[in-house]
């Protein structure tokens, strides 16, 4: 406690680096696998391609992905653009499947009743696909903000600036403390970004407040997982909220 | 930028670092060896609980909110306090890689379970099995390609992981990256690194291809069932994410 007062400067400097190198991929993850799962949808060809390639890039590990962009990208090893590329691509592989979850949650018929009304295809993703998919998206960026902000330590091995410093002079000066320190930092640091998600999807998703308690009612009764089958896509989503929530507590 | 790949690919190429101990086969059993010690101690701790929990649906807001907590947990600090605390050795970041393993199978082993159809279940048990012949011998079969899924995952984040280990005093490949970042020899980093891409999407191929070989396609059904099982399936998918790479 008092090493984290003495150096408190340094330790807010390195958190600000750290959460600007975990979200930045995030916001640009998404920016790609939204558009990229909408071109996924519109053959099974496609979609499996587009599953395998990213399950593929997300199968190669971080360090050595750090490692082998500088190369592909011509930037220096120490750049922290190698980071944002490689959690870059880790965001898309994540979030494009669970984009693929998001718009298959939507309603069908819905889809089709906006058709009928005279909505373009462009007005009706941006009016009834993409809000009515936000809470299965929103499942799939929590758990990326975890992972993110989980990784971006392992760039402090390389001498990029983070939270995860911490960890490497910790080691390298036999203290604990610090360790410590960094630990509990960046444990706050991820459940800081999931509260800001989960109000950012309540702003964004006022509706499912109101239909929520018929959802909730079912798992009670009966087999608790059995009741989720019923919800389609969304039981995972609910099981990760209510995961997140426990765990919160 | 050529002339690095080119050096690259001498590296890889030169006979002298494919001998000796610490030669690229060596590395590579040392890095599968940790991989496979990790596995064990992680699967005979979470499986257990894992069948515990889906069979009788106890303890399981305790394990859902476990599991989500320590995906929160990052690697490397784990990975050092562990070494700080208890001294370098092969022991301490085995402990920590286990720790951080045993959500993706715990989550994987309790979807699985969860995921059988609640008939069948029924039907066993109206059949006169006993409890254990329930978990055993209809839940656990009709489980497999789910808790399998977890197991993949978990795997490659281990051997994800396991790279990283080499920063305390370890073997496996990650040596090469950080025997190579301390003598700027980024040759070797990137061969390194490129090795260990390699072996990870290696070993993913070996596991689904067992999976289609061994792992019956009927048991993950079709109708509804099989969307509830593919959700928890994505489900433990993102559970393992918690660390780097690895996913089906």
């Amino acid at each position: 406690m008092e090493w984290f007062l003495a150096n408190r400067e340094q330790v807010f400097t390195l958190a600000g680096q750290h959460l600007v190198l975990a979200v930045l991929p995030m916001i640009l993850g998404l920016l790609i696998a939204i558009p990229l799962a909408q071109i996924a949808r519109q053959s099974r060809g496609l979609r499996s391609v587009v599953l395998t390639g990213s399950s593929l890039l997300y199968t190669i590990p971080s360090l050595a992905l750090f490692i082998i962009l500088p190369t592909i990208l011509g930037t220096r090893i120490l750049d922290p653009a190698n980071v944002v590329v490689a959690l870059t691509i880790y965001a898309v592989a994540l979030l494009v499947r669970a984009a693929l979850d998001a718009f298959d949650s939507v309603d069908e018929d819905l889809r089709q009743a906006a058709v009928a009304m005279g909505f373009k295809p462009l007005a009706r993703f941006i009016q009834i696909d993409l809000p009515l998919s936000l809470p299965v998206m929103f499942a799939g960026l929590r758990v990326v903000s975890v992972s993110n902000i989980s990784l971006v330590s392992v760039a402090a091995l390389l001498g990029i600036g983070n939270l995860g410093m911490l960890f490497t002079s910790g080691l390298q000066r036999d203290f604990v403390t610090e360790v410590v320190v960094g630990i509990i930092a960046i444990l706050i640091l991820a459940l800081f970004m999931d509260a800001v998600l989960v109000l950012l999807e309540r702003l964004l998703t006022p509706w499912t407040r109101a239909s929520r308690p018929a959802g909730t009612a079912k798992p009670g009764a009966g087999h608790e997982v059995s009741g989720d089958e019923a919800s389609g896509p969304q039981g995972a989503a609910g099981l990760r909220s209510r995961a997140k929530a426990a765990g919160a507590a | 930028m050529s002339n690095v790949v080119t050096d690259t690919f001498a590296w890889l190429a030169d006979p002298e670092n494919w001998s000796g101990t610490s030669g690229i086969p060596v590395r590579i059993i040392e890095h599968l060896a940790y991989t496979g010690l990790v596995m064990l101690i992680a699967m005979a701790i979470a499986i257990p609980v894992g069948l515990y929990v889906g069979h009788t649906g106890r303890g399981r807001v305790a394990v859902v909110a476990l599991a989500g907590a320590l995906r929160a947990l990052p690697t490397l600090g784990l990975l050092t306090l562990f070494v700080l605390l208890a001294g370098i050795g092969l022991m301490p970041p085995i402990w920590a890689l286990v720790i951080l393993t045993i959500p993706p199978l715990l989550a994987g082993t309790y979807a699985g379970i969860s995921s059988v159809d609640r008939n069948v279940v029924d039907a066993a048990r109206a059949m006169g099995m006993t409890e254990w012949q329930v978990l055993f011998r209809a839940e656990f079969p009709n489980s497999l390609p789910v808790m399998y899924g977890g197991f993949r995952t978990g795997v490659l984040q281990v051997i994800a992981t396991v790279s990283v280990v080499a920063y305390i005093n370890l073997g496996g490949l990650g040596r090469y990256l950080f025997d190579g970042l301390v003598l700027s020899d980024f040759p070797q980093m990137l061969g390194g690194s490129l090795l260990i891409a390699a072996l990870a999407i290696a070993v993913d191929l070996v596991l689904a291809l067992i999976q289609r070989l061994f792992l019956s396609r009927g048991a993950s059904a079709q109708s509804n069932r099989s969307q509830q099982a593919a959700v928890d399936l994505t489900d433990s998918v993102y559970t393992e994410t918690a660390v780097q790479g690895g996913t089906s």
